[in-house]
């Protein structure tokens, strides 16, 4: 039986033939960005992605989950964001007129909410009575702990010993939310290793667990799904931008780390091609030592955590470990989707350094009275380049994807430790 | 016939049970591997199944990730693996089954990695990460060289995806015995039986169980009462090593005394 059904060319060649096997091997090949995303995963969770697949698309077609999702959003988390016109901000820089779209206003923080509001509603959905996450920054873990507890979710939150102490706050308020911190210790103790552990338990716990994925990472359904939840930032965005100056702003900022709030302001300019899409990567002590964490910018074709992206990896295809001043930013690998709008061309992915990040947001404190996160921060300095590149009467939309209050201790030690 | 089917076989004739003991390759250096692993030959082993270690084992617990780390910080790598399959296969016919992840392999190329698989005497490879779906390629590259294209099935794998994997499946396939990641347990897996059964219904093709076998009377059972064809151990032979004093001699020899009972147990049916 196997012997024939494989020297079968028809199907080797992946052409569809009247096998039901056949059929189901074609239809299931799916959630790829050109040559990115798919399903790398073991088995064991080949059952539960099918699942939330289905699950997914049923929902996004059902009035009653649109509409509870929207409501939520605007009563819970307090949408839509303001997109804000940074005056002074401009006038430093002296160029394009420069908006923030406050993400960082949401409650919890960050934009991590919008992904965690909406995976919640599929997950009662499913019956799935326990939530797990991975998270860096913190952000995402407090987003996950605030929606378990708001629909009394049991909640374990998996973060990398290293980052619980540089985001020791997040960790204080996600187990205030009821949830309990795993800290990590295997690896670079950081979000990868998070991400392997969150993945281990998912594939044990399977059955009664569902896994909030922070980022546009992961296995196919996760990228394009969480891809969906952040649109919301991009949709608000373009209406308000064309409401303010009546056309399409001139370029979109983002940071990039797995790449969600990226993806999630990009996403709804995509066909408007005149708009310039910049990816923030964080270039750590500079792009050229290893102390980085930019694959789109130094990384290769690899697999990392169930889809094939650009990572960081040696020869042998083992993965590096990373540096950035941003715990959020701090990760080898990056999002499918941006794999491929770089490669197509669509967008262009640049890095800023720790310190470019770290003078970007002690400007944003003093000519805004706005404390961004560090990982926003990215977003911000690269208007240093990117305003004189520009020229006058133009306009920008950096994404403010979150607020910085969680980085205060670690802003502090580093400007201590420059002397200033 | 592949040195796999000789071996399955040649066991089903005579009512037997594979086993198939783990090692890392590279852990704690090559040269203990090379000797661990002749030692599990010589102790009845049918086929040995050599983990290549990646840095990011997402199937592995605790056990496993530790002989990998170990591995990677000595320095060893896919060439390595390699070399020391020539080597080894220079002193046995037992069947040599790598068990790594994508990645590594996606660097080399599905179809460069299965020619030099072939090239050194290996008989088939599991890559954790890769189900079937994503696997065309690869079971195409593994046809061509032939070299055995092992996948693996889960007690969550649904009839249809029983079917799927079957297909795409030669040498054996691999059962998950339980939920969740390679480690030593104590218990017998509830639900081994069920998923052999209904793989047996859409395939002949040998089925060998792995993920927490760790002593002979669980290993007994398990043969006893379902329709396996192997017993995979990986964590046990670890945890065995990890935990003899003194010096790699000493401890290679307490792997290899416990190989031969867990093998004994793959006998007690017959």
């Amino acid at each position: 039986m196997t012997e024939t059904a494989l020297n079968n060319p028809a199907q080797v060649n992946g052409q569809v033939t009247d096998t039901a096997v056949d059929a189901q091997l074609n239809a299931s090949v799916r959630g790829h960005f050109g040559d990115f995303g798919g399903q790398f995963v073991p088995e064991t969770l080949m059952v539960a992605l099918r699942e939330l697949e289905t699950e997914y698309e049923k929902a996004k077609q059902d009035e009653a989950f649109r509409n509870e999702l929207a409501g939520l959003l605007r009563d819970f988390a307090g949408r839509p964001t303001p997109l804000y016109f940074a005056e002074r901000l401009t006038q430093h820089y002296g160029g394009a007129r420069i908006f923030l779209k406050r993400e960082d206003l949401l409650h919890t923080g960050a934009h991590k909410i919008n992904n965690a509001l909406g995976q919640a509603l599929l997950a009662k959905r499913m019956g799935k009575p326990r939530l797990i996450a991975e998270t860096g920054a913190g952000q995402h873990g407090v987003a996950t702990a605030t929606v378990a507890a708001r629909f009394g979710f049991d909640c374990d939150v998996y973060m990398g010993e290293e980052d619980t102490h540089r985001q020791s706050l997040n960790v204080f308020r996600m187990r205030l939310l009821g949830t309990r911190v795993i800290p990590v210790t295997s690896g670079t103790k950081t979000l990868k290793d998070a991400t392997n552990e969150a993945m281990r338990d998912w594939v044990t716990r399977v059955r009664d667990t569902h896994y909030i994925i922070g980022s546009v990472v992961g296995p196919h359904p996760f990228p394009a799904m969480v891809r969906d939840f952040h649109a919301v930032t991009g949709q608000e965005a373009r209406q308000q931008i064309q409401e303010v100056i009546g056309s399409l702003p001139d370029a979109c900022v983002a940071c990039v780390g797995g790449g969600s709030n990226a993806m999630g302001i990009f996403y709804p300019f995509v066909e408007d091609k005149s708009v310039r899409l910049i990816g923030v990567e964080a270039a750590g002590e500079g792009l050229d030592t290893p102390l980085h964490a930019a694959p789109l910018n130094r990384g290769s074709k690899g697999v990392l955590h169930g889809s094939l992206s650009y990572i960081m990896q040696d020869k042998q295809g083992q993965i590096l470990p990373t540096h950035s001043i941003s715990a959020g930013l701090d990760y080898p690998g990056v999002g499918p989707e941006h794999s491929h709008l770089k490669d197509t061309g669509r967008a262009e992915y640049v890095a800023v350094t720790d310190q470019q990040a770290l003078n970007a947001l002690q400007l944003l404190c003093r000519l805004e009275g706005i404390l961004p996160a560090l990982e926003s921060s990215h977003a911000l300095a690269y208007l240093e380049t990117l305003v004189p590149q520009l020229g006058p009467d133009k306009n920008i939309i950096v994404n403010l994807s979150g607020r910085g209050d969680k980085d205060v201790h670690t802003v502090q030690g580093a400007l201590e430790a420059m002397g200033r | 016939m592949s040195r796999l089917q000789q071996t399955f076989t040649s066991l089903r004739a005579n009512n037997e049970k594979a086993f198939i003991p783990f090692v890392t390759c590279g852990d704690p250096d090559l040269k203990t591997t090379r000797e661990l692993l002749l030692a599990y030959v010589e102790a009845g082993a049918d086929i040995v199944e050599i983990g290549i270690p990646f840095t990011d084992p997402l199937a592995d617990g605790p056990t496993v990730q530790r002989a990998s780390e170990r591995a990677l910080a000595a320095g060893a790598t896919m060439d390595d693996a390699l070399a020391l399959i020539a080597n080894v296969r220079t002193q046995t016919e037992v069947p040599l089954v790598p068990m790594t992840y994508i990645n590594p392999v996606y660097q080399i190329g599905y179809d460069r990695f299965a020619a030099r698989c072939r090239e050194v005497g290996t008989d088939g490879v599991i890559i954790s990460d890769l189900p079937p779906e994503e696997g065309q390629a690869w079971v195409e590259a593994g046809r061509k060289h032939g070299v055995d294209t092992i996948f693996l099935l889960a007690p969550t794998s649904d009839d249809r995806r029983v079917e799927t994997v079957a297909h795409a499946a030669s040498g054996f396939i691999y059962a998950v015995a339980r939920m969740g990641v390679t480690g030593a347990r104590s218990d017998v897996p509830p639900e081994i039986g069920d998923l052999i059964d209904r793989i047996r219904r859409h395939s002949n093709t040998p089925v060998c169980a792995g993920f927490g076998f760790s002593s002979p009377q669980q290993i007994q059972k398990t043969c006893r009462d379902t329709a396996v064809d192997g017993i995979v151990v990986a964590s046990a032979l670890i945890d065995r090593i990890e935990n003899t004093p003194g010096t790699s001699e000493e401890k290679t020899q307490a792997a290899a005394t416990f190989a031969r009972e867990l093998r004994a147990a793959t006998r007690a049916t017959a």
